[in-house]
């Protein structure tokens, strides 16, 4: 069987697959790649199915060393990988061999890279996925991102090909300008006209605080209406009675500083809503560095259902333009 | 449908899409056990249903969320059935939930709270006292020693688990008159011990991890809630020992007791004390004092 050896962690590299279900009830989020479409393409070059385990790798990579031959691919952020030194494209699988050293270039676009490898990373799943949910201590290797010395399996399965290039037009773009769609709605009714025309016109700036949880954004304050507050919510304007969060909702603490929440979610809490990211624009995000310009941009549900739909076509088109 | 966004219900609950795969509904702006025994029995029936296509049913305090996938569960019509359960409901007056009275030890104005809590004055309203202490003061109690004997003298109803993995949000069963009211930090700390009893707002809290947090630091339990590993006794099954619904008596501890019990938790030997309960939401509003000394025999 073959095994990779972590040599140097880079910056917080986790193993992320599909994610959980059922279970957010307890507060244990989702979890799973960022980046799920990424994820779906790194997983299809090396021929396993969409949703199986990787690395997922955040702006600085891992050193890895291959105990026996693999075929691997990376997709998703522009951060290319190395075997032994020797530069390798991104969206393309590759065979590594026993021995081999797999490095990473800087970033160069994007923020978060996926690295399948064929067979997929073999960790234990933790209710029903390999995911890690680091503030849980849940999943992936012992429930943290990985450090030095940490020896990650390899499961069987098909051998995977090298040689399968993902086609330009299939790839996301990624951009440091953004637009991200919403809905609209939760507590958006604490927002006065002007507070919501806003929200909605700012161009916001994706600070560092950008992780698995939620990402800040900084450019405006959002006005709220007045109110008495009602009972066990707080005095802030902002505050509501705590109340679950759905995976991609955007919540304003404060009338500043917007958070979407991804798929690490805080479960619930008590600042105001005021839209939620559609699911298939959670990539975006994922795929946001810190400085990047993002504008938020209202859909009605009818909408944010024929994008769905278009993104499954968009899979449907990447598969078969693999599996051929 | 955009418009949907603060559509209510001829009972007063406002249902908002949010994105293309949750369901938001608030069946009360303000907290009561009433809100919450609605979202519980709500999101009860929905999970018998077991409809396919749901994904995750999450009830929270006042209000409560369905991840459903719209390729599966046409949206409108699955919102639709989804006001349906809110009338089967009704006021929920008359709803028996099946829970469990569970005992909680508690170690009040422990050395690692306090150590905690003097690291991070710069974020609190009153930076000369400790939270306790200011707790106290402001809910108009004479000493710490009285204001531990309410907090532990009256059982508490959890009414949400969540924000991260297994955390329990309480919720004082007294009426509104006689709750405890404490703001949260001015600003949130980077660090909580696990095992902090908090509170917030109207509610109560157990840290479940080591992390970050707003609420007030009161003391800690011996008792492990969360444990990811599933090596401990109470956790063979889930690795989450909090439930919605469980209703919950903080005992006050010595630190004899809680070197001994955390001594105990570490080698594995220590269980929850908990029994099964009904809890009927109509005979507690009528008689609370009455009904929680009954509730709290169970534990005897």
């Amino acid at each position: 069987m073959t095994t990779i050896e972590v040599r140097k962690p880079g910056l917080s590299t986790t193993v992320q697959d599909g994610g959980r279900s059922g279970y957010y009830h307890l507060g244990i989020p989702p979890s799973g790649a960022l980046d799920q479409y990424s994820l779906a393409c790194a997983n299809a070059l090396v021929g396993n199915p969409g949703d199986a385990a990787v690395l997922e790798i955040v702006y600085m990579g891992p050193e890895l060393a291959f105990t026996g031959p693999a075929t691997v691919a990376v997709a998703g952020a522009t951060i290319a990988p190395k075997v032994n030194g020797d530069e390798r494209p991104v969206w393309e699988s590759f065979d590594v061999a026993e021995g081999d050293v797999l490095s990473f270039d800087y970033l160069k676009a994007g923020a978060r890279a996926y690295l399948a490898v064929a067979g997929g990373i073999d960790v234990e799943e933790k209710l029903g996925s390999r995911s890690t949910y680091a503030l849980g201590a849940l999943g992936g290797v012992e429930g943290r991102p990985l450090t030095e010395g940490d020896v990650l399996p390899v499961g069987s399965g098909p051998a995977g090909r090298a040689g399968l290039v993902l086609p330009v037009g299939l790839r996301p773009a990624l951009s440091k300008q953004v637009e991200v769609r919403v809905v609209m709605g939760l507590y958006d009714h604490r927002l006065t006209d002007r507070g919501r025309a806003a929200f909605l016109d700012t161009e916001w700036t994706l600070t560092p605080v950008a992780d698995r949880i939620g990402f800040r954004y900084t450019g405006g304050q959002l006005e709220t209406v007045d109110r008495e507050p009602p009972f066990g919510a707080g005095q802030d304007p902002s505050n509501i009675v705590d109340s679950p969060y759905p995976i991609g909702s955007i919540q304003v603490p404060g009338g500043v500083e917007p958070i979407v929440l991804h798929r690490d979610a805080v479960s619930g809490g008590g600042y105001m809503m005021v839209a939620t990211v559609l699911s298939g624009d959670l990539d975006v995000v994922a795929q946001s560095a810190p400085r990047t310009r993002t504008k938020f941009v209202e859909v009605d549900l009818d909408t944010a259902l024929r994008l769905r739909a278009e993104r499954k076509e968009r899979l449907v088109r990447m598969h078969a333009a693999l599996d051929g | 449908m955009s418009e949907l966004a603060s559509e209510s219900s001829t009972r007063g609950a406002r249902y908002s899409w949010g994105g293309d795969e949750f369901v938001f509904v608030e069946l009360a702006e303000e907290m009561s056990l009433q809100a919450n025994f609605k979202a519980m029995a709500i999101t009860g029936l929905l999970r018998s249903e077991r409809p396919d296509g749901v994904l995750e049913i999450c009830p929270a305090n006042a209000s409560y969320q369905v991840r459903y996938d719209p390729d599966v569960l046409e949206p409108h019509a699955f919102l639709a059935h989804l006001k349906e359960l809110e009338d089967r409901v009704g006021d929920a007056l008359g709803v028996t939930l099946d829970c469990r009275v569970v005992e909680i030890p508690v170690l009040y104005r422990d050395p690692w709270t306090t150590e905690t809590l003097l690291r991070f004055r710069d974020r609190h309203q009153d930076p000369d006292a400790t939270d306790i202490e200011y707790a106290a003061r402001i809910n108009g109690y004479g000493s710490v020693e009285e204001f531990i004997a309410v907090h532990s003298g009256s059982p508490w109803f959890t009414s949400m688990v969540g924000f991260v993995a297994g955390l329990p949000f309480k919720y004082q069963m007294v009426p509104r008159e006689r709750q405890i009211l404490v703001p949260k930090y001015l600003r949130p700390r980077t660090d909580t011990p696990k095992q902090t009893v908090g509170y917030g707002g109207c509610f109560s809290c157990i840290y479940s991890v080591r992390g970050a947090g707003g609420y007030q630091m009161f003391g800690i339990t011996p008792a492990p809630i969360y444990d990811p590993t599933q090596t401990k006794p109470d956790f063979a099954e889930h690795m989450v020992f909090m439930r919605p619904g469980d209703i919950v008596r903080f005992r006050p501890i010595d630190r004899d007791e809680y070197d001994d019990l955390a001594a105990k938790a570490d080698a594995g030997q220590f269980r929850i004390t908990n029994r099964p309960v009904g809890f009927d939401l109509q005979p507690f509003l009528d008689d609370p004092d009455g009904y929680n000394k009954r509730l709290l025999e169970v534990l005897a």
